[in-house]
């Protein structure tokens, strides 16, 4: 496949739909960090590109210059990727404090770190893959969350490297806990096989959701 | 008296499953698409809305926001504001506008109470 047809994959109507699908999924994971942090979760509209993974760099350190962390889970299924929650290494303590209820000392705020990150990561990106596998009325096996640091090119470059070669699905959603000044992205990857599948079940999606009703 | 509903989502496909879904109750009533708040608002200036069915979120201005300020011109059109985003505060919210909270995904059952209460209401205020 040409690098210029990427962005082509998909029709309008299934980004529109996987846009649709991803809103859905992370508005409703989003209920559970907010249980988690007792305090509103403010999402924005998602955007879905599809881009090269140098391009998917170039967009996450245009945001965000310094040091990142980000649980990292490997979904595998009809469909095979990467699913990432990424937010500033400075913010990965506050979000520790927001999650475990701000009682403890800063001794063990930063003993849990790891542990704290990791359960977030895992209810929200659970939350959000999940709400999309029902939805496309698939299942996903999710690996155990693992904790990575890095800048955008380490996020984006890890080993192994998808099968399929070149990854190019890109997409972000930022949260924000607006009185902790906590705020993040969550951000999918996956290879061309697993992007055509993908756009068959959206196709699929697409015609129960407007047939389907009609009936 | 013909009853228009416009139905507001900056996603087609959002649209059309809040069209038919409302077809599938109502199949009388008009239905108007709009893809963001201010060509809704636009469309509230230009003709006779009976009801609103909003998205919460949206770019520029969210569903709330919009739902507010159509409260605001209309006190007693039936809005419902259509989310999977069921946190307390976006509740509350669309209770202050005196909103339906109706979640996403859409469906038939979903929709339902808020029609039967749209269609109550238009009756009894045109009576």
């Amino acid at each position: 496949m040409m690098a210029s047809a990427i962005s082509e994959v998909l029709n309008e109507l299934e980004l529109d739909a996987l846009t649709e699908l991803v809103n859905i999924g992370v508005s409703r994971a989003a209920f559970s960090l907010r249980e988690m942090v007792g305090e509103q979760v403010h999402l924005s509209v998602p955007a879905v590109e599809l881009v090269h993974r140098a391009r998917a760099i170039e967009i996450l350190e245009g945001r965000e210059a310094g040091q990142l962390v980000a649980v990292h889970q490997v979904f595998e299924g009809d469909i095979t990727g990467r699913a990432l929650l990424i937010f500033p290494e400075t913010k990965s303590l506050e979000l520790v404090r927001a999650v475990t209820g701000g009682e403890l000392s800063l001794e063990d705020i930063i003993e849990l770190e790891q542990e704290a990150l990791a359960e977030t990561g895992n209810i929200l990106l659970n939350g959000c893959l999940g709400t999309i596998a029902n939805m496309l009325h698939r299942s996903l096996k999710m690996s155990l969350p693992e904790i990575i640091r890095g800048k955008g090119t380490e996020l984006f470059s890890l080993a192994p490297p998808l099968e399929g070669g070149d990854v190019v699905m890109f997409l972000y959603i930022n949260f924000t806990v607006r009185q902790r000044d906590i705020s993040g992205y969550i951000v999918m990857l996956m290879d061309i096989p697993s992007l055509t599948v993908l756009k068959n079940l959206l196709s699929e999606f697409i015609e129960r959701a407007t047939d389907g009703m009609a009936s | 008296m013909a009853i228009t509903v416009l139905i507001i989502d900056d996603s087609k496909l959002a649209r059309i499953v809040a069209a038919k879904t409302l077809a599938a109750l109502q199949p009388e009533w008009d239905r108007i698409e709009a893809g963001n708040a201010q060509e809704a608002l636009d469309t509230l200036g230009k003709r006779k809305i009976d009801v609103a069915m909003i998205d919460f979120n949206m770019p520029e201005m969210d569903g709330l926001e919009l739902a507010k300020e159509i409260r605001s011109i209309h006190p007693t059109m039936p809005i419902a504001v259509i989310t999977a985003n069921i946190q307390d505060e976006v509740i509350a919210r669309a209770r202050e506008v005196n909103a339906t909270f109706v979640s996403k995904p859409l469906t038939e059952e979903g929709l339902r109470g808020f029609i039967s209460g749209a269609a109550l209401r238009l009756r009894s205020s045109a009576a």
